[in-house]
């Protein structure tokens, strides 16, 4: 029998795009949407791994909440006639606060999802303006009220720190804001100023804005911050950007972390299985377009992989795992650079695990860099 | 062998300041002279290497020898000997018009006289040349014929008014220039029948036929089978073929006679046997004397060359040994630096010579190099009595043993339209030099002269002088010899490891300031590392300046879930990639452009 398998289905529509994102994403009318989930719906059926067992699913964008509650049942129908969905499976899906109705949420709780992550990225409207949202810290609250209420058990929020103009004081009182609300997860992400975006051409390198950033020592103190006041509200900082209360740990994320298989559906869905990365082309009507990445994976990448992805979580990388995995010691292959990061700090051996130091998750790249 | 009647004989070259249009003329009299058409024409077929058409500079002297049939009916032999233009190459262009009888003397009309016309023009003069001018670039909006003409009358003293005004882009009135050439150079002089003497002004390296010497024969004659020698080196050899120089080709012929300029080979291996300015004669019935004015030229520069990968250092010196085929003035031999490890001390005539064996090991042998910082050649006089030459820093004795020193200097000529004669009197002085004289070459022109230390001037001199005149300054210079100077030895430490490539010798009241600037630049160019990195410059043991390298704060990826895996290890492959790059030293890595960058520390 072969490994469970997770499954992500990529919903590309926003009713707006954000300044700061690079994602595939674009606002489009309902003839489109459904034309969409019309071909996500063929890939599935079309699915090589079809019959596998399946951990996890979740439906990520974009904005999943954007489209109709319907389609998003359709698929995830189609997934289970399609994959064998264990019982106990996460199922999570992004909303909006501004596109979500009490009647969608009603209707994916009855369809089985289990997990909301909402899109919050700050508490503080202006701010929420700046960064192109269409809701307001009203608009958030309401929908965390109504999602209770129908039943949701499991909920996360996604915040951005490093905002232009931000201050370590007003990042803490934005996510004190959240904290009382008391979500069961919170992503706290670092701004990426991607290319392409809004964001680049105002503070981009060249950008006139650029100095309105915070400076990069400013905006580790308000990540140190971040960490404290998550750690004091009874959060486990679980991986770079992650947070949880115990238990509450993203199970389909992890698997990203730790090597097990996943099949994407939609546009730009990325899959990883049987030793091959591949994403589907960034175009909505993909299933007739060549990948957009394809990589196949030899033993050396997949041990990098297993190290720069698995550092990437607080509890680090297994000693065991690694070695059940490949017949060899992380010593025996990456001796040199460990002993290297430990002496310098950003490494340490934890009994059976290999770890970034909290520095080493500041300055993360530079150690997974070496372990290419 | 073919009768020549040497009247029919013009042995000629062209000077001219950089720009000035020498190499087009040249490609226009091979085009008009029909020894190729113009379609045949590669844009200026004496420029051989690629680097000199870039550069449009000439490095190495060529020859081509074209027949006119002139106005007055008779067919004339042209030698047209194409002369290095650069300083570095000063010893080679006085031997170059040392095998000619007369020059042209090409001014561009929009720019008038430059410091390397003046200073070509002395040459030529020295060599009892006869030099007339041609105003090139008549077509040139700004040109000023006229008022060209009356500088060079007043400043040369030579005779301009009649100069032919010419475009040698466009061909405007080049054959005045031949008809000129055929009048007013005189025949060469010479006696056939004299013991032979043949001045070589150049030589070049063939796979297939040795060394192939360039020549002027002054006296006598050469031909096949006989034995020569270099009176000189001493090397001797038998003439296998002699012959003249045809335009990208070698013409052979049955002998050369007093007045030719051709060449000859003799199944020589080694161009050091052939030195520029040597003589050539018959080791059966040798000259009494040589031709004068031969001497070995030593490297002026030195620096340090070292593989990037030191893997390849066997590569780079099989292609430094091909390099010396073709240039006996590159010297270099083995070195080994506790930073860099194994490579070469290498000895250039200048800094151009420098750049150029380096751009050509880089693109011709696709080597890797790290260059240390170039430096002049010091004379340190010791307690002892002692006398050394010092080429690299790290060999400098210990304070203790050194009486004094030396650095060489150089007599220089700027010229200068008025607005910029304070800025680049300024630069001078900053430059320690010594002021001699100033003159006005006409109204708002003049020629500075100074005495400035080499080691000033190596390094971004002429980048300076560009930028503080705008382009208005021209500048030429010659070893004038040694003086005693304060200087010390300057050493880098990089988190408090000596760093011994970046060590070099400066003028003492200039340390701190070279310091400090050598620490800024390094520290622009090494890369935060995990640990705060001390950049120190020191003198013995006493730090004189120091930058520091913060450590990282943050660089790491805040987002990386499945769909961006692959494009998230490719930021990483970068990032490792530009680690590939740098030369680690203890635990710090140091990118190779940063060697490079600190030899460059001028506010460019």
């Amino acid at each position: 029998m072969s490994e469970p398998v997770e499954l992500y289905v990529h919903i590309p529509f926003c009713a707006k795009k954000c300044a700061y994102c690079d994602f595939y994403s674009h606002p489009a009318d309902e003839a489109q949407m459904d034309a969409y989930i019309e071909e996500v719906l063929e890939e599935i059926s079309l699915s090589p791994f079809a019959g596998r067992e399946a951990s996890s699913v979740f439906f990520g964008g974009g904005t999943p909440s954007i489209v109709k509650s319907s389609h998003i049942v359709t698929v995830l129908e189609k997934l289970r006639q399609a994959f064998r969905i264990r019982e106990d499976a996460e199922i999570s899906i992004e909303v909006n606060p501004g596109t979500v109705t009490r009647e969608k949420l009603r209707t994916f709780r009855k369809a089985g999802i289990s997990r909301l992550s909402v899109g919050l990225q700050s508490a503080d409207d202006a701010m929420l303006k700046k960064l192109g949202r269409i809701h307001t810290f009203r608009d958030f609250q309401e929908t965390y009220r109504m999602a209770r209420e129908e039943g949701f058990k499991n909920i996360s929020a996604d915040m951005i720190l490093g905002l232009p103009g931000e201050t370590p004081e007003g990042f803490a009182d934005s996510l004190e804001k959240v904290l009382i609300m008391g979500p069961e997860h919170l992503s706290v992400y670092s701004l990426i100023i991607e290319e392409n975006t809004p964001f680049y051409a105002l503070y981009g390198p060249s950008g006139a804005f650029r100095h309105e950033l915070p400076s990069e020592d400013k905006e580790r103190e308000t990540a140190h911050l971040a960490d404290r006041l998550l750690e004091s509200a009874g959060y486990v900082k679980y991986e770079i950007s992650n947070y949880a209360k115990p238990g509450y740990e993203c199970r389909h994320n992890e698997g990203y972390w730790t090597g097990v298989p996943y099949l994407g559906f939609g546009a730009a869905a990325a899959s990883y299985i049987e030793g091959k990365r591949f994403k589907n082309a960034l175009n909505d009507e993909y299933l007739a377009l060549p990948y957009e990445e394809c990589e196949v994976l030899g033993e050396k990448d997949l041990m990098s992989e297993m190290m720069i992805l698995g550092l990437r979580l607080t509890a680090g990388v297994s000693e065991s795992a690694f070695r059940a995995r490949f017949g060899k010691g992380m010593e025996d292959v990456y001796g040199d650079v460990i002993e290297k990061y430990v002496s310098l700090g950003a490494l340490s051996r934890d009994g059976a695990y290999l770890k970034l130091t909290p520095y080493g998750m500041d300055a993360a790249n530079v150690v997974m860099a070496d372990f290419l | 062998m073919a009768q020549y009647d040497r009247s029919r004989i013009r042995n000629f070259c062209i000077i001219a300041h950089i720009d000035h249009g020498k190499s087009t003329l040249a490609d226009r009299i091979i085009e008009m002279t029909g020894l190729l058409t113009h379609r045949e024409m590669q844009a200026q077929v004496l420029d051989n290497m690629d680097l000199e058409r870039e550069r449009g500079i000439t490095i190495k002297a060529q020859a081509v020898r074209t027949v006119y049939r002139a106005q007055d009916g008779n067919e004339y032999i042209l030698n047209l000997i194409d002369t290095p233009g650069h300083v570095d190459f000063n010893y080679e262009v006085s031997r170059s018009l040392a095998a000619c009888d007369g020059a042209v003397l090409v001014v561009d009309a929009a720019q008038g006289i430059e410091a390397q016309t003046l200073a070509n023009v002395y040459m030529a003069l020295d060599h009892d040349l006869e030099v007339f001018p041609v105003i090139n670039k008549i077509d040139l909006p700004s040109a000023d014929p006229e008022g060209v003409a009356h500088e060079i009358e007043d400043v040369i003293g030579i005779e301009a008014m009649d100069a032919p005004r010419i475009s040698a882009k466009n061909g405007t009135n080049c054959e005045a220039v031949l008809e000129e050439i055929v009048k007013k150079i005189p025949p060469p002089k010479g006696d056939e029948s004299a013991p032979l003497k043949a001045l070589i002004f150049d030589s070049v390296y063939d796979s297939y036929k040795g060394v192939i010497v360039f020549m002027r024969v002054m006296d006598g004659e050469v031909r096949p089978g006989m034995r020569v020698r270099m009176m000189a080196t001493g090397a001797e050899a038998d003439v296998v073929e002699t012959g003249y120089f045809g335009a990208g080709q070698f013409i052979p012929c049955e002998g050369l006679s007093a007045g030719m300029v051709g060449y000859l080979t003799a199944s020589i291996k080694n161009v050091t046997d052939t030195r520029v300015g040597d003589t050539v004669t018959d080791a059966k019935r040798p000259a009494a004397e040589p031709l004068p004015g031969y001497k070995k030229v030593n490297p002026m520069v030195y620096c340090g060359l070292y593989p990037a990968d030191g893997a390849h250092y066997s590569d780079l010196r099989d292609a430094l040994e091909k390099l010396k085929l073709n240039d006996a003035s590159l010297f270099f031999e083995p070195e080994n630096s506790v930073a860099l490890g194994f490579g070469y001390r290498c000895g250039f005539l200048g800094l151009l010579h420098l750049e150029i064996i380096e751009e050509r090991l880089e693109r011709e042998y696709n080597l890797d190099l790290v260059t240390t910082a170039p430096s002049v050649v010091y004379r340190i006089y010791k307690t002892n009595g002692e006398m050394v030459e010092l080429t690299n820093p790290t060999n400098m004795p210990s304070p203790a043993e050194i009486d004094y020193m030396e650095e060489p200097v150089v007599a220089a000529e700027i010229i200068v339209t008025s607005e910029y004669i304070g800025a680049i009197m300024d630069l001078c002085q900053e430059r320690r030099g010594v002021y001699k004289s100033i003159e006005y070459i006409e109204a708002k022109r003049a020629i500075l002269k100074y005495d400035l230390p080499l080691n000033e001037i190596i390094y971004d001199f002429y980048d300076a002088l560009k930028s503080r005149s705008r382009g208005y300054a021209s500048f030429d210079y010659e070893l004038s010899g040694y003086v005693r100077s304060e200087l010390v030895k300057l050493d880098i430490l990089v988190n408090h490891e000596e760093i011994d490539a970046l060590s070099f010798v400066v003028f003492a009241g200039n340390a701190y300031e070279r310091g400090r600037r050598m620490c800024e630049k390094l520290k622009e160019n090494i890369p935060r590392h995990l640990f705060e990195i001390p950049i120190q410059a020191a003198i013995g043991s006493k730090i004189i300046a120091r930058e520091t390298v913060k450590a990282v704060r943050k660089d790491v990826l805040a987002k990386c879930y499945g769909g961006d895996i692959t494009r998230k290890k490719m930021l990483l492959e970068k990032q490792k990639e530009g680690k590939k790059r740098m030369r680690t030293f203890g635990n710090v890595e140091i990118p190779q452009d940063a060697f490079m960058s600190v030899l460059k520390l001028d506010e460019t």
